[in-house]
């Protein structure tokens, strides 16, 4: 049975400053409810819509930088339908029923070898206002707040075709369209709300099912896994599986059927008669690609090709906008590119939480950890102050207390042995207690190795690995 | 001389030379306000604050400070106008409670002008409507005879302005509602090209098809007010930028067609004034001759089709939650809340805003809300074809006089037919105004001059020759 899954990725603009419509501010977060407001985004009585011009720009930009075509003109629709969240009881959006008026359609993108996904639509919208259910649940509450804050905050949202098979690869998909948005700078992605999925499953013959109320991209995941074996199980005993709207359940990790809708939502769309049509021309497209910041793609390319990294460790560090960032500011503290990239994706992360990678959050929630840090560090090893090992032990010290490693380097005195008497003495102890392994030395080469290995062993590490090889080989001609 | 009496030119003149103070003028306003109210019913708020106002301008005056070119003017102001601290209630129940917290930019510049807003002027609810019958307050009467209706939906704006309660005032025109009772008064009254003047502030109706319009006694008065409402508006993306500054001068030998569509739909006695009025505009050298303009027959169903469309959708808003009138919650979840609220609209208006539904459900948007938009982009190339042969279009405002209160009230279909000469111009954009023509039967004709986008200059010179030439008398007894 073929599953089919199709994505609608609502993003707010929080860069734009502003409201879609107003002049209000479109950070909301942690104001008083109802204070940012104003008497055009809170729909009074004769107000008009005013365009927000940085709103145009950047979701022409998300639009170029999905591949989609950008027309000449766009034009806003009236979506009419009654919710209290709606201030004016419609919705201001772009609509391509009879013509195109969004400001991009037809894109695609690569999110993964091979892989890509077609984009349907970009379309520019206001936000509406938050409902605030008292008792935290539509279900049990008995009265609802609202909150018109948020209300004409400027979402562009992006509709794919439905080419996705599988959960991961939707997961894909999503990081990097959060990439995308990160490095444009529209969208601080970080901000509890500020990029919603919905997710729209059918599996084989069976109707559409929208999912909605998801709030990560982890959850998405799991949500589409669970709706993808809901509909299996029920095509697989006969039952129907009817067209329906879900919401997810975070709490019980499950998808749970909407109130139905007795017959299909007719939104009555129609042009917006305040707003004139938006002549947008070659000249728009022309300046939003000079004025667009560097791509996820463009900047992973130079990662590898100016860097010499990886394509891989460029991959994961460029998938986390706020890792890529942390990479370049290090390396300008000290350039030391392919160790610092390795410091941060190989034993940086695992400090990580693994919760925090999921939820978009700031990744170094808790670790007392910056550039100037993993910089520090690299030079350290790079200099030969302190061996890798050595090293890590300092990191885990490091992210903890946010001292200097250098300085932590010196207190625990983890300095190498440069004492050569000392060191001597150790590897005359390793030649007697492993005088086999020293035999060997003359019909194989490795041996040297192994007997470095015990070396290392038997100074915890302190020994500088480069100088202890050195005796070793010439303690061995000896022989 | 009554100083209620006087027209805009005077009032300023006298306050400013101080024959008079603005405070007197003011109160003997709010005098003949409190006579002639209990018969004509123009208003639904006076200003309690007027007479403050109009202690300022002359305490302004008395310390030799600049005052605008309207100061101390009283100027009624529909009521679907937002007025900042004054009720705006689109004579409907839904907005009974509803006190702006901002003034609409028309208000705005003429209280920078100097004017004095007097009081809120009664209309048909949300402006539908062509004789303020369907108005919460009750019905406006005509000042002419007081059992006739004063026309709409600005019928308490040119009532109050041909009963002397005030020297101008601010009507709306979305399909006439500014020229329609400006006829019917026997005063001037004008609708400015779409994007002339800010709507800001307006209440919606009909956002593509609508404009803000003065009303004065004369078209010198419709002038001064026109200088301080056009312009550019920042907070109206459809306004056309600049500042224009019209003059009040005669016409010269302009081309005049009078629209046979027009006249021949007219009631004989309404032609008659009207032939009459051409007569009087070739006697002062304009080329007059018949023309026609055959689209007009799509006009009204274009109209009606497009207002109530947009209608439906600017008075969804209106569902008691954010404002409104005192209607508790309790019992109600929200779609239930929403259609008791509702409920509280008038007939006329829930009859557009069914209409309106309708047309633009899905399905049937093409069959109807674009052939309306079809139609009204024939119409305006047709229009525009005539004004490259003519300078104006004339023609009756209405094509009958001033009916009975009652009469037409339960027959929409019969009230829609007397918007038939002026949604021409409102769905054209083009600017039109009506300048008393006369008499039939006693009641008053008026006559509609339309020009092309933006030449309100070549429209407001020839009225001002007829208006020279004419000399209709403008103020009843009362």
């Amino acid at each position: 049975m073929q599953t089919k899954i199709g994505l609608e990725i609502h993003c707010q603009l929080t860069g734009a400053k502003s409201k879609l419509f107003c002049r209000c501010n479109c950070n909301y977060r942690g104001k008083v409810p109802n204070t940012n407001t104003c008497p055009i985004c809170s729909g009074l009585p004769g107000t008009l819509p005013l365009l927000n011009k940085k709103a145009v720009e950047f979701a022409g930009m998300i639009s170029l930088a999905l591949g989609c075509r950008v027309p000449d003109e766009i034009a806003f629709y009236r979506k009419n339908y009654f919710y209290p969240d709606l201030p004016k009881n419609f919705q201001l959006t772009q609509y391509n029923a009879y013509s195109i008026t969004s400001i991009g359609v037809d894109g695609r993108i690569e999110y993964s070898d091979g892989k890509s996904a077609r984009i349907r639509r970009v379309q520019l919208e206001e936000d509406p206002g938050r409902l605030v259910y008292e008792s935290g649940s539509m279900e049990t509450s008995v009265y609802t707040l609202i909150d018109y804050s948020r209300a004409g905050v400027p979402l562009v949202e992006i509709v794919t075709e439905p080419d996705f098979s599988n959960p991961i690869d939707v997961r894909m998909f999503l990081d990097k369209i959060s990439s995308i948005i990160e490095h444009l700078g529209v969208c601080d992605t970080k901000l509890e709300g500020s990029v919603r999925c919905d997710a729209n499953v059918s599996v084989g013959v069976g109707n559409r099912v929208e999912i909605k109320n998801v709030s990560s991209f982890a959850d998405v995941e799991k949500a589409i896994r669970y709706e993808i074996t809901r509909q299996k199980t029920m095509t697989s005993r006969d039952i129907e599986v009817k067209s329906a709207t879900r919401h997810w359940d975070d709490a019980r990790k499950v998808t749970k059927e909407s109130r139905t809708k007795e017959e299909e939502q007719d939104y009555r769309y129609f042009p917006e008669p305040d707003i004139p049509a938006v002549v947008l021309g070659s000249e728009f497209v022309s300046s939003a690609k000079q004025s667009m910041p560097e791509l996820p793609d463009d900047r992973k390319e130079r990662f590898v090709s100016k860097y010499g990294l990886s394509v891989h460790v460029a991959h994961v560090l460029i998938d986390n906008k706020q890792l890529a960032d942390f990479f370049e500011s290090t390396i300008k503290l000290y350039s030391s590119p392919k160790e610092i990239a390795n410091w941060i994706v190989t034993d940086l992360m695992s400090f990580v939480d693994e919760r925090q990678k999921d939820q978009e959050q700031l990744l170094f929630t808790g670790l007392k950890i910056g550039p100037e840090h993993i910089a520090d560090l690299a030079k350290l090893v790079d200099q030969g102050v302190v061996n890798r090992a050595t090293a890590k032990q300092i990191l885990a010290q490091v992210v903890r207390t946010g001292e200097m490693p250098s300085h932590v380097a010196k207190k625990t005195q983890s300095g190498k042995i440069d004492d050569a008497d000392a060191l001597a003495l150790a590897i005359e102890a390793v030649f007697v207690a492993e005088h086999t392994a020293v035999k060997d030395t003359k019909y194989n080469p490795n041996a040297a190795n192994f007997l470095l290995g015990k070396v290392m062993q038997a100074t915890k590490g302190r020994a500088d690995p480069k100088t202890a090889l050195e005796m070793i080989q010439k303690k061995l001609k000896e022989f | 001389m009554a100083l209620n009496t006087l027209d805009t030119r005077q009032v300023v003149a006298g306050i400013k030379n101080r024959e008079f103070s603005a405070e007197e003028y003011v109160s003997q306003i709010l005098e003949r306000i409190e006579k002639v109210e209990p018969k004509v019913n123009a208003f639904v708020t006076v200003n309690k604050e007027a007479i403050e106002r109009s202690r300022t301008i002359d305490k302004r005056i008395r310390d030799g400070e600049e005052v605008g070119p309207l100061a101390g003017v009283a100027v009624s102001i529909k009521d679907n106008i937002c007025t900042k601290g004054i009720k705006t209630t689109c004579a409907s129940r839904m907005l009974e409670c509803y006190i702006p917290p901002y003034d609409a930019t028309v208000v705005r510049w003429l209280q920078e002008a100097g004017a004095i807003v007097i009081g809120k002027a009664n209309l048909d609810e949300f402006a539908m409507g062509s004789t303020t019958e369907f108005s919460r307050n009750g019905t406006t009467r005509n000042p002419w005879n007081i059992n006739r209706v004063p026309g709409g939906s600005s019928g308490g704006s040119a009532a109050s302005v041909a009963a002397l309660e005030c020297a101008v005032s601010l009507g709306s025109d979305t399909g006439g509602s500014v020229r329609c009772p400006a006829s019917f008064c026997s005063v001037v009254g004008m609708k400015p090209t779409y994007g002339l003047v800010s709507r800001y502030g307006l209440v919606s109706y009909a956002n593509s098809l609508e404009q803000v319009g003065p009303i004065g006694k004369t078209v010198s008065d419709v002038v001064s007010m026109l200088n301080v409402i056009a312009g550019g508006d920042e907070n109206d993306h459809t306004t056309a930028s600049g500042k224009p500054a019209y003059t009040l001068g005669e016409s010269k030998g302009q081309r005049v067609g009078l629209v046979k569509e027009f006249i021949e739909g007219a009631d004989p006695v309404v032609a008659k004034v009207i032939h009459k009025a051409v007569d009087t505009l070739a006697g002062q050298g304009c080329k007059c001759e018949i023309t026609s303009l055959a689209s007009v027959q799509y006009s009204l169903a274009s109209y009606y089709t497009i207002a109530t469309a947009e209608a439906s959708s600017n008075l969804a808003r209106y569902d008691n939650i954010r404002y409104g009138f005192d209607m508790s919650p309790e019992g109600y979840e929200w779609n239930s809340y929403f259609a008791k609220a509702r409920s509280n609209f008038g007939d006329e208006v829930k009859r557009r805003i069914i209409i309106g539904s309708y047309v633009l459900s899905s399905g049937y948007y093409g069959k109807y809300y674009l052939k309306a938009q079809q139609a009204r982009a024939l119409l305006k190339c047709e229009l525009t074809a005539l004004f490259k042969k003519y300078d104006v279009l004339v023609g009756p405002t209405m094509p009958i006089l001033p009916f009975k209160v009652g009469e037409k009230i339960d027959d929409p279909l019969k009230m829609y037919l007397v918007d038939i000469d002026t949604v021409v111009a409102n769905l054209t954009g083009m600017p039109a105004i009506s300048v008393p023509a006369g008499f039939a039967e006693g009641l008053p004709v008026g006559l509609q001059i339309m020009a092309n986008e933006f030449q309100e200059q070549t429209m407001l010179d020839l009225a001002y020759s007829f208006e020279q030439a004419a000399k209709v008398q403008r103020s009843p007894e009362l």
